[in-house]
């Protein structure tokens, strides 16, 4: 293995020289995702393998290449999970890119998002040194936490080597329960309202009038939560989850670019004249609709007005940037840091912004 | 430890006079009998007196200082309510510490949205009395809650005895709004549970007061529990205790806290608080569940199978809220009961993974021999988070230094067993020298751009935390094999 991180230590030095771009890919699932694509490919794929897992620290360990199937079905054999839920959107799917995509599942408004379970990491940089930060241990306070700063920051910093990410146990029980005739608006409100109760929940799902509640965690706060909250037991739930989390939905299908709303939990129904599923509690809300300019101004500028951001998840030509811009200060320090891990600009360019 | 600088007179008039143009007259305090009570924080064993000290009112009043300062390149310390215990809020003989103590209003707590805003002087255990009506509460919870101040919290990304389960401070907050150096307010995070771009929320949680100056912060509710019941279990040694924590993990529980304590801390605090501990135990490890009535009874059960299974010698369950809370009181009084036995006592905070458990007590119980002083440990056992209280008496020739060496000392071996220096305490001034036995040059340069994208004047909490590489070279002469320090003549500051 360690001649493969010597090849790409060669490959980012020879870049940096040239001033040519690397991009790097793990398994390309994810390709479709983000602004653009630019530079040679920087393979991961063949620097895998799970470095450390202990099951009693609730860390695992693996190099960025590990498929993130082999992490589950690992983490599974001893009944823990990637609490994130991580989409994979493809068989090819790494743990690296699943960090470095920042992306998070059905589970992220109550067990929390990527950036919350990533512990540290080994950075190769954009001078071709590889760098340590945080570690296997879940409080850890030395130095600035640049680790979390890999969650989502789609390989433009550097190539994610290695991570370790905090695990959970799965719960012991697990239902859905599934509501029909619920209106967007009431659908909304029970779910902000029951997230103030201290209920098992674990994923929401709201479209086209149908409300899946998912229920985590021991037996009995399971079965008390399905008598206090009513609904239907969903028979094979596992499977809906999942086809959700992989954006097999219904709703998914078809050629109409995907908008991704992140906003407070707590908004109304945001009319923009389209179906939308909603996800996280309210706090995520999928929309088709066209990745034109001036479509993509009107969908930014209602949504920032309700104190949230929107992406262009997955297709249209993205002339219109595929992520709400940022205010300029903020900007301005993205540019310091990208200069300061990066000072060549060859790590996926303009992949972000 | 070095003596205090002293302060330019000069340069104090004309800062403060700068200062006072743009502030009411109450937001500045230069003369030194006003500016006293801020010369250390909780590392009260460094004093340095500040050359101003500000109380600005509002973000409009902090904007006017960062204006100041840059224009008269004079550095800045922040400070909340300095109960810190690394030297985060030391202050600086030519710094100006901006105090949040007046920006200490609850903005708004949103029950349906289960957020408050809060500014930053806001004490932690404020934000959950003021949540507590709606059967809320702010989850982290530092032993200093009381009277820590949210601002400290996100400076420190503190966690609590509570955050195995809830999370530490980055898990909690989701926005903070900050001045920057250069002028410009930003928001980090957002109402929603993302924000674009790179996650600089993240970094900025636990950036001990270097990249900004935060004037107002979200954090999240939960919902409290409706019940909750710890588990007290004995054990005759301290591998076996270390075991069972692994085993309860095991089973898949996890516990809403974790804590052991050695028999030196169960003696140290047992006359204290009378918590009814069993002295002769080698470890007692306290292991609560929390949720509906329920929940808990099935979560206790599991977990007393589990301990019983892995060797606990003495098992007993909180009968009541009162019996719980005195179990619990033993371990939250550590502190101020080794305060009670010793003149002096110095606590770390280092990380471990938890297997190394054993291994690391036997070789603290080794430095004690080696330093000549006594160490107590107590220990969030959860996360591997070690507390040793080394006890001393400052007022003795050399114990002092000798406390800070096996400090060190123990430091280094925490991060010999892939385990870092600091948990949750920060690392201020206390040990930013232990920082270069943790990181190489490398990563030290990468802190430094970090600091330098957010801070490019290098002028917020300048020389903490990050060690410069030409202090770690000094530092590195003078190491001796196996990572421990040798005793610290040199001044450390």
């Amino acid at each position: 293995m360690q001649n493969i991180v010597e090849h790409f230590q060669e490959c980012v030095r020879a870049a940096a020289r040239d001033q040519r771009p690397l991009r790097v890919r793990g398994g390309g699932t994810k390709d479709w995702y983000g602004q653009r694509l630019e530079g040679d490919i920087l393979a991961t794929r063949d620097y895998a393998g799970i470095v450390d897992y202990e099951p009693t620290e609730l860390v695992i360990t693996a190099r960025c290449g590990t498929p993130l199937a082999e992490v589950e079905t690992a983490l599974a054999e001893r009944g823990q999970m990637l609490a994130f839920e991580p989409p994979h959107f493809g068989a090819g799917a790494t743990i690296g890119g699943a960090i470095a995509s920042g992306l998070s599942g059905p589970r992220r408004a109550n067990s929390g998002a990527v950036r919350d379970f990533v512990l540290g990491c080994k950075l190769l940089d954009g001078k071709g040194d590889v760098l340590t930060f945080g570690g296997q241990v879940m409080k850890n306070v030395a130095g600035y936490d640049v680790s979390r700063l890999q969650a989502g920051a789609l390989g433009t910093l550097g190539l994610l080597l290695e991570v370790s990410v905090k695990v959970l146990p799965r719960a012991p029980c697990e239902a859905t329960l599934v509501f029909e005739g619920v209106a967007e608006v009431d659908a909304i409100r029970r779910l902000n309202e029951w997230a103030g109760q201290p209920l098992p929940m674990s994923a929401s799902c709201w479209h086209d009038g149908v409300l899946a509640l998912r229920l985590s965690g021991a037996n009995a706060a399971v079965d008390a939560a399905i008598r206090a909250l009513g609904g239907d037991v969903m028979p094979d739930c596992a499977r809906f989850w999942e086809r959700l989390r992989e954006q097999q939905h219904a709703f998914f299908a078809g050629d109409m670019p995907l908008w991704r709303l992140s906003v407070p939990s707590t908004v109304g129904a945001i009319v923009l004249g389209s179906a939308q599923l909603i996800e996280w509690g309210g706090a995520q809300r999928w929309l088709r609709a066209p990745g034109d300019a001036q479509t993509a101004e009107r969908i930014r500028a209602t949504v920032r007005a309700c104190g949230g951001h929107a992406t262009l998840f997955r297709g249209g030509d993205k002339s219109a940037g595929v992520f709400q811009p940022l205010a300029r200060p903020v900007a301005a320090i993205h540019e310091r840091l990208k200069a300061g891990f990066d000072p060549a600009g060859i790590f996926n360019p303009g992949r972000m912004y | 430890m070095i003596p205090a600088i002293p302060v330019d007179p000069e340069r104090r008039r004309a800062v403060a006079a700068a200062l006072r143009a743009v502030l009411p007259a109450r937001a500045v305090l230069a003369d030194p009998e006003d500016t006293r009570p801020y010369e250390c924080d909780g590392l009260a064993a460094y004093r340095q007196l500040p050359m101003v000290v500000t109380l600005p009112d509002d973000e409009a009043q902090v904007l006017a200082i960062l204006k100041v300062c840059r224009e008269l390149d004079v550095p800045i310390v922040p400070r909340g309510a300095g109960t810190g215990l690394s030297g985060g809020a030391q202050p600086l003989a030519d710094g100006v510490v901006i105090s949040t103590a007046r920006l200490n209003r609850i903005v708004r707590v949103e029950p349906y949205a289960r957020t408050a805003v809060v500014q930053p002087g806001v004490r932690n255990l404020a934000i959950s009395d003021a949540a507590a009506p709606f059967n809320l509460y702010y989850a982290p919870d530092p032993s200093s809650q009381i009277a820590c101040t949210i601002g400290g919290n996100v400076a420190e990304n503190s966690g609590g005895v509570h955050c195995l389960k809830y999370g530490l401070t980055v898990h909690n907050v989701l926005r903070v709004r900050v001045c920057t150096i250069e002028g410009d307010v930003i928001e980090l995070g957002g109402d929603a549970l993302d924000a674009p771009g790179l996650d600089l929320l993240a970094v900025f949680i636990g950036s001990e007061g270097m990249l900004g100056i935060v004037t107002e912060v979200t954090v999240k509710l939960v919902p409290k529990p409706a019940q909750a019941q710890v588990i007290m279990a004995s054990f005759d040694d301290v591998a076996t205790g270390g075991n069972a924590v692994a085993s309860v993990i095991a089973a898949g529980i996890i516990p809403a806290g974790l804590e052991m304590m050695d028999r030196t801390s169960s003696r140290m605090v047992e006359p204290f608080v009378k918590a009814g501990y069993d002295l002769d135990a080698a470890a007692i490890l306290l292991c609560e569940a929390d949720g509906t009535a329920l929940e808990v009874a099935e979560e206790i059960a599991r977990m007393t199978e589990v301990l019983r299974e892995a060797g606990a010698s003495a098992i007993t369950v909180s009968q009541s809220e009162a019996e719980r809370l005195r179990f619990w009181s033993g371990r939250k009084n550590a502190f101020p009961a080794a305060g009670r036995i010793s003149p002096d006592y110095y606590c770390m905070d280092g990380t471990i993974p938890r297997k190394q458990l054993a291994h690391v007590l036997a070789r603290i119980e080794e430095m004690e021999t080696t330093f000549g002083l006594r160490c107590a440990n107590v220990f969030h056992a959860g996360d591997g988070n070690m507390h040793p209280l080394i006890l001393f008496d400052a007022n003795q020739p050399g114990e002092l230094e000798r406390a800070e060496a096996f400090g060190a000392a123990i430091l280094a071996l925490c991060v010999e067993v892939g385990g870092t220096i600091t948990g949750e305490h920060g690392v201020g001034v206390e040990k930013i020298d232990s920082m270069c036995v943790q990181f190489r040059a490398q990563e030290l340069d990468a802190f430094f751009a970090v600091k330098r994208a957010f801070d490019p004047r290098m002028l917020l909490n300048p020389n903490k935390a990050i060690p410069t590489l030409n202090r770690c070279a000094e530092l590195g002469s003078m190491r001796v094999s196996g990572g421990v320090l040798p005793f610290a003549h040199l001044p450390r500051f």
